[in-house]
């Protein structure tokens, strides 16, 4: 859901850091639990960079597997949905990672004189 | 744009004041008090593609080469930031701001104006409603004589920070009070945006599936309370109760259920001492 508006807001934002340089590559991290569809971001992306420095640019995309950690014997539970079960039994999971959606780095042309 | 998500262009979104009639729209960004910053990252040059060859120093030539630069910069981080600040205006004014959530139906607007109604004598209470299009909401709490201000979304399908603060000053809710702020009916997208809430409220009815809750694990492990509404309903409805439960708690084992009626009033208490505890802490 909101991958056109997000993707929208990352080509604002990577225009903005830029700074009227051409950009090369965009590499973003989107946690497997952020509720963000990566397939859909990379359909935005060629459709929302036309026009903008960002056009040709490749975007990757790392996406981070979800992982918690149980409140009850402190194991790590890697998880594919935002809930889960830890092997002792519990319930009580407090996510740790998987929810990441950020831009980590551009890369832009730069003119060397 | 929507600096947070773009669904919809903010300068489509307007807040209406019930109180005194005038309707605005939401100011751009740069037009508030807000600052907002961008920090260009000098000095972060991670790689860096170009080789010299010694004997061409003294020529002048022009190439281009990539230069990479770590950015890690959080997408959502505006709508963040502004619904810290928001949640620290209502810390700073012991103002207690709950995100009511739910699918469209659910019974959000006719549980408000009932609590509203049997609480006002003892709790101070004004709303912020949230829906795509008219006041038909806003109107109906301002029929109970309390303050609100209704935002229209356009074709946004969620409330965000931004929204919330500028419907604030509009709103101007006493100090020791309760701000209730009834979000766009979509049980999807509001679980993404903070609002600067002190805890989100899902409502569900019975006339919806029982398995809602792990249908949509975002919104219900996102939730401290699940209200179950229209329990009047349940004779004539083939929703279980105990299963609808077990999956709320399988998303979120701390999340606390109250089961209720706001036309027969069955089991409000639960929900007003919540409330008043709540208001206390």
């Amino acid at each position: 859901m909101h991958e056109i508006g997000i993707t929208q807001n990352i080509v604002a934002i990577v225009a903005e850091y830029a700074n009227g340089a051409k950009v090369r590559r965009v590499l973003l991290e989107i946690g497997k639990l952020s509720a963000i569809m990566p397939d859909a971001v990379s359909f935005c992306f060629d459709v929302c960079s036309q026009g903008t420095v960002l056009e040709g640019a490749i975007l990757e995309i790392l996406q981070i597997p979800g992982l918690a950690k149980c409140r009850q014997c402190g194991a790590k539970v890697p998880l594919e949905k935002p809930f889960g079960v830890c092997s002792c039994g519990s319930k009580q999971l407090d996510l740790i990672a998987g929810e990441e959606l950020k831009i980590k780095e551009i890369e832009v042309d730069e003119v060397c004189v | 744009m929507c600096v947070t998500c773009g669904c919809s262009d903010d300068a489509e979104a307007k807040i209406s004041n019930l109180q005194t009639g005038t309707v605005m729209t939401i100011q751009p960004e740069s037009e508030t008090h807000h600052h907002h910053t961008h920090v260009l990252p000098d000095g972060k040059v991670v790689t860096h593609s170009h080789s010299h060859d010694i004997n061409e120093v003294s020529q002048v030539h022009a190439k281009i080469h990539g230069r990479t630069i770590s950015l890690e910069h959080e997408i959502l981080g505006k709508n963040n930031l502004i619904a810290a600040q928001n949640r620290g205006w209502f810390k700073g004014r012991n103002i207690l701001a709950l995100n009511l959530v739910s699918s469209p139906g659910s019974g959000k607007t006719t549980l408000l104006t009932r609590t509203i109604n049997d609480l006002k004598k003892q709790l101070s209470l004004s709303v912020i409603e949230g829906d795509q299009e008219t006041t038909n909401d806003a109107e109906k709490i301002k029929d109970t004589g309390c303050k609100v201000v209704q935002v229209n979304t356009g074709s946004g399908c969620h409330l965000d920070a931004a929204m919330v603060q500028q419907g604030l000053q509009q709103l101007n809710p006493p100090l020791d009070s309760i701000v209730m702020i009834e979000n766009v009916g979509n049980l999807v997208c509001p679980a993404l945006f903070d609002l600067g809430e002190q805890a989100k409220v899902v409502i569900l009815s019975v006339t919806e599936g029982e398995d809602k809750p792990i249908k949509y694990p975002y919104m219900f492990r996102a939730s401290e309370i699940m209200i179950l509404t229209k329990m009047d309903l349940l004779p004539y409805v083939k929703f279980d109760v105990q299963r609808c439960i077990e999956y709320a708690k399988q998303v979120n084992p701390q999340i606390q259920v109250f089961q209720l009626s706001a036309e027969t009033g069955i089991g409000l208490e639960n929900w007003y001492d919540w409330l008043a505890q709540k208001v206390v802490n």
